[in-house]
């Protein structure tokens, strides 16, 4: 992929410039898709294919941009190492506060009259 | 079997003769270096990543507990602007990768004028942010508590701008006044390096102001063009007769109860009367309710800002580096890991922008 | 072989040392030398280790009586909460990372330094800031009476300097962050040549594992306090019920980073426990490879069972149920380390000296302070001992019969290293001694309060419960006057004692290698790559009076090496 017309360093591996202009393209069409897919009613599907836009643009700024296609395979394993923790922060939280969603909601109203007398 | 040298140790006064002054000591070559340097900054965006992750689960929870809520207050938020930040940001990481390659291949002149382009993208979104936050602050769009949401309330400060904005505004006045004298006082002084780097900053700052001008014009069109729509800062009408019934509401909230701990109560009794069936029973009215997506918001696009900044401060210091000529193909380290953690900026604005601003 | 003066040049006791070399208190406000980083990270734990003990014996005499006046119920809050809060954020967490581990783990390495030299000075600065932030809370904020949890409501609602201890918080978050980030790059890109991962000392698997939770976690309670300081002043609604906010939520958060952060406190002192153990039986570690991977399971299943914590929170049955049911896993990959530490004592050459005592300490308390955590993992019998004494003498047990005392036989264990004089062993022993007796006369008793339903965090109490409170005070004093005495005993020899040689208790890992104290580099020669438990590498020399590795012995006098024990 890069050139190695130069003899550089082995971990230097300059990103050849047509492909940034490339991916950079491809991230304003992206963007530009997404905003249009939003103008569209599609309901429930509306949210899911903002992510996977999202997602599309992430993976050519990851791969490219901060040149994870050239890097070493433990660097993308850490990083992508997070996401298996943010996901599983998520997933845990939002499976509890579901239950007691009634309560937290109903508590505003119920501590209304104690609230007025208060400074709060 | 290690061989032990015991020739000529102790040279504790750190005369590292002929050493090379960008490979620290503790380092074997370039290589080791290059590696440590690029696993650390990796690890670094990993916490990153799990410091952002608490408020998306925020978001994650309020928008699944409360989907209306989301649904009504993004029609706050100008698609418009929103878009056009991200695309100044996908440019700012275009010229930060190529600043990368030419680090990479050695043109430190490059390298510094793309760094330089970068830190101006970077100020240009700053500056749109700053309207888009004094426009809102301007409507009484505040997080959760201070949420007083009152349509066509401009106050009016110097040519008409909002004075949240002038107040925001006046750090980035102060650091470009400075960074132009500092660069004028290098030129009087015969300190070119001086100049140059200066002259940079000041340039760098201008950019906000550029940011600036952009998002009020654009404001301005958009206020004009809808002046007596409740929901003015949206280019999109959706939901507009419901956002107008609130809106008449909030104006008569607005009169009779000034203060924002009053706002609050006044809020709920007329909430109830004016109950829609998407808030099942909560009990919240939903001007004061909608606070909850604002506080999710400033959080995210503030905490988002920040790293902004300190990523400005960092490219100021690759600027810095590739005036004095620094970069080398087995040296170029330091903009390699500020740019990851641009990108990295980039990237958490590339899933803010849709969880945010299009919401449907 | 090498000559007799090469030999007598790398090991004998050199005249300029890491703590010699430059002088001026400048020389040691800048350094970016990770020994001495790790010798004022010492001094810095030390001083909130005794402050925050002198919080506790405070709070155990007032709890001499029933009744007791001594202190004020808000007093009383206070003084708990800052025992708490000092001692998690400013003692234990970084107490055997940043300290011992910043000393040893380069060396071990064979390595100059950490990777980043400067970000661990960084550390220590951050760790200075925080400390002092969280210090202000007493003297600006009005003190702080949240409990260290700061669990909101209450958080939100008082008046106490909550944002100044949260800040400080933040802030010793990052200087955590920092001396983990640093760990994993060191080991990942430092290591010696040959010196593969299955090289390693057991140490630095528990220091790797324990970095790998300060990087994933500790984020996660910047992210948390950030948001307790918006919603304490500008009322953003997320965690505050009033506003329409969880309060539920900020525990979800907060647990996510402290539950792993218990695991912060303990890994490490399993690895000091790894080494102590294998070096003073003289014998190969039972299970390598068991150990080091149990630390990195330890680490992983941490962030799997946060909700352990929250059992009678509110939080949902089925929520509760899997993490229930997962806390109960942790006890495997602890329990393998409990048993292969045994197996490891089994037909060795046991010197009974003062961190080997330490060591047994560890594991004899270790295991009671475990096996009672299956008591509150468990769903039914937690409802019943959740926010009793039981809790408390619980973590106790992990965290000051665990970490404390690891960190106590780390230091007696390294302590001829890091300053190349011995301590007196008799006092050393009697040290341990009053700190293993002092500590089970203090928590014993606790269990039995808890289980009868004395309730934590109380000012007052039941009269029934008097004699368990004093008992428990008498005991907090003699496990005070225990670690005064260790840390006298180490002074005085880090300034009095006799000089040592380099490798006085036959350590094969590669610290014990460089002479004692160690040079500015650490070594002045290549130091050779043994495996770090295979003892025999190292021989006795006569002249040095130390044991030096086999490769640079006298060939004349060079012992035969005994046949290889089967492992």
């Amino acid at each position: 992929m890069s050139d190695h017309s130069h003899d550089y360093p082995s971990f230097n591996h300059p990103a050849p410039v047509p492909l940034l202009f490339v991916v950079f393209g491809a991230l304003i069409f992206l963007t530009v898709a997404t905003v249009v897919t939003s103008n569209i009613e599609l309901g429930e599907f509306g949210f899911i294919v903002a992510m996977i836009i999202a997602t599309m643009k992430a993976f050519l700024v990851c791969a490219f941009f901060m040149h994870m296609w050239w890097d070493k395979g433990f660097n993308v394993l850490v990083f992508f190492s997070s996401l298996l923790f943010v996901s599983l922060f998520i997933g845990m939280t939002l499976l509890d506060t579901g239950s007691y969603k009634e309560t937290i909601d109903a508590f505003p109203t119920t501590e209304e009259s104690s609230l007025s007398t208060t400074e709060y | 079997m290690a061989v032990a040298d015991t020739t000529d140790h102790h040279d504790h006064d750190h005369d590292h003769h002929d050493h090379d002054p960008f490979i620290a000591h503790h380092f074997d070559g370039p290589q080791q270096q290059f590696d440590s340097g690029k696993l650390g900054i990796w690890l670094f965006l990993v916490t990153e990543v799990l410091f952002f992750s608490g408020l998306f689960v925020a978001y994650t929870l309020y928008r699944n507990h409360h989907p209306e809520i989301f649904e009504l207050a993004h029609h706050h938020l100008d698609k418009v602007l929103g878009c056009l930040n991200t695309i100044v940001l996908l440019f700012s990481s275009l010229t930060m990768a190529l600043a990368v390659r030419s680090a990479q291949t050695g043109k430190n002149k490059n390298c510094e004028l793309y760094t330089l382009i970068t830190m101006v993208c970077a100020t240009i979104f700053l500056g749109v942010k700053a309207v888009e936050y004094s426009h809102k602050w301007d409507l009484g769009i505040f997080p959760k508590y201070g949420f007083n949401y009152t349509p066509g309330h401009h106050e009016m400060g110097f040519l008409g701008l909002s004075p949240y904005l002038i107040k925001l505004s006046a750090i980035p006045a102060l650091l470009l006044a400075s960074f132009a004298g500092a660069s004028v006082m290098g030129k009087l002084t015969d300190k070119p390096a001086q100049f140059k780097f200066f002259m940079g900053m000041a340039i760098m700052v201008a950019g906000y102001f550029a940011g600036v001008a952009g998002g009020v014009v654009y404001q301005n069109a958009v206020d004009s063009g809808h002046a007596h729509l409740a929901m003015s800062s949206s280019p999109l009408q959706l939901h507009a007769a419901t956002f107008e019934e609130n809106g008449q509401h909030h104006s008569h909230q607005h009169s009779d109860q000034h203060s924002e701990g009053q706002g609050h109560e006044g809020g709920e009794e007329h909430g109830d009367d004016h109950h829609d069936q998407r808030h099942e029973g909560s009990g919240e009215s939903m001007p004061k309710s909608v606070g909850a997506f604002f506080s999710i918001y400033y959080c995210m696009t503030g905490l988002h800002a920040i790293h902004i900044i300190g990523g400005i401060v960092a490219l100021a210091w690759i600027y810095y580096r590739s005036q004095q000529g620094h970069w080398r193909e087995d040296y170029f380290g330091p903009v390699d890991y500020v740019g990851l953690y641009w990108h990295l900026v980039d990237l958490i604005w590339i899933y803010l922008f849709p969880l945010l601003y299009l919401i449907d | 072989m090498a000559t007799a003066e090469i030999r007598n040049k790398i090991f004998s006791t050199p005249e300029t040392n890491y703590l010699n070399c430059t002088k001026g208190w400048k020389s040691w406000a800048f350094t970016l030398d990770h020994k001495r980083i790790g010798v004022m990270y010492l001094v810095g734990v030390s001083i909130a280790l005794f402050l925050a003990g002198i919080f506790a014996l405070v709070l155990r005499s007032h709890l001499v009586k029933f009744d007791s006046g001594m202190l004020s119920y808000d007093n009383y809050n206070k003084m708990f909460t800052l025992h708490g809060a000092v001692m998690v954020f400013s003692f234990i967490i970084p107490s055997i990372p940043a300290a011992l581990g910043n000393f040893v783990l380069p060396m071990m390495l064979g390595a100059k330094d950490v990777a980043f030299p400067r970000m661990n000075l960084a550390s220590f600065y951050l760790w200075i800031a925080g400390t002092s932030c969280l210090l202000m809370a007493i003297l600006f904020g009005g003190g702080l009476d949240t409990g260290w949890t700061f669990y909101t409501p209450y958080s939100i609602e008082t008046e106490t300097g909550v944002i100044y201890a949260t800040f400080g918080a933040f802030i010793l978050g990052f200087s955590s962050i920092f001396t983990g980030l640093n760990f994993l790059v060191t080991v990942n890109t430092m290591r010696s040549p040959g010196q593969t991962w299955f090289k390693l000392p057991l140490f630095l698997w528990s220091l790797y594992a324990t970095s790998i939770i300060q990087v994933l976690a500790t984020p996660v309670l910047g992210i948390t306090l950030l948001m307790l300081i918006a919603e304490k002043t500008m009322h953003i609604g997320i965690f505050d019920p009033r506003y329409g906010g969880d309060p539920v939520l900020f525990q979800h958060f907060f647990w996510f980073y402290s539950h792993p952060a218990v695991y912060i406190m303990i890994l490490p002192a399993m690895g000091v426990i790894s080494e102590l153990i294998s070096v003073y039986s003289q014998k190969r570690i039972f299970g390598y490879s068991f150990i080091a991977f149990s630390s990195v399971a330890i680490a992983l299943l941490g962030f799997l069972v946060w909700g352990h914590h929250m059992f009678t929170s509110g939080q949902s049955p089925i929520v509760t149920l899997i993490f229930s049911a997962i806390t109960f896993t942790v006890a495997i990959p602890s329990a393998v380390k409990v048993f292969n530490w045994l197996a490891t004592l089994f037909k060795g050459s046991i010197l009974l000296n003062t961190p080997m005592l330490f060591a047994l300490s560890f594991i004899f308390l270790f295991g009671i302070g475990g096996l009672t955590g299956l008591f509150l993992g468990a769903l039914s019998t937690d409802i019943h001992l959740h926010d009793t004494y039981f809790v408390v003498a619980h973590f106790h047990f992990v965290m000051v019969g665990g970490t404390l005392t690891a960190l106590l036989g780390g230091l007696f264990h390294w302590w001829p290293k890091m300053f190349g004089r011995m301590y007196n062993d008799a006092l050393g022993r009697i040290s341990c001694a009053l700190v293993f007796i002092g500590f089970n006369v203090t928590f014993f008793p606790q269990f039995v309060m808890g289980a009868r339903g004395m309730p934590r965090r109380y000012a007052s109490y039941d009269p029934e419960f008097q004699i368990f409170h004093q008992i428990s005070t008498f005991g907090a004093f003699v496990l005070g006057i225990g670690i005064l005495m260790a840390y006298v005993v180490l002074v005085y020899a880090a300034f009095k004692g006799p000089r040592c040689g380099s490798n006085p208790f036959r350590a094969a890992s590669m610290e014990w290698q460089s002479s004692s104290p160690p040079d500015f580099h650490n070594f002045i020669h290549q130091p050779t790559m043994n495996d770090p438990y295979d003892f025999d590498s190292q021989v006795y020399d006569e002249e040095l009076d130390t044991f030096i590795p086999r490769e640079f012995a006298d060939p004349d006098k060079l012992p035969a090496r005994p046949e290889p024990v089967h492992h």
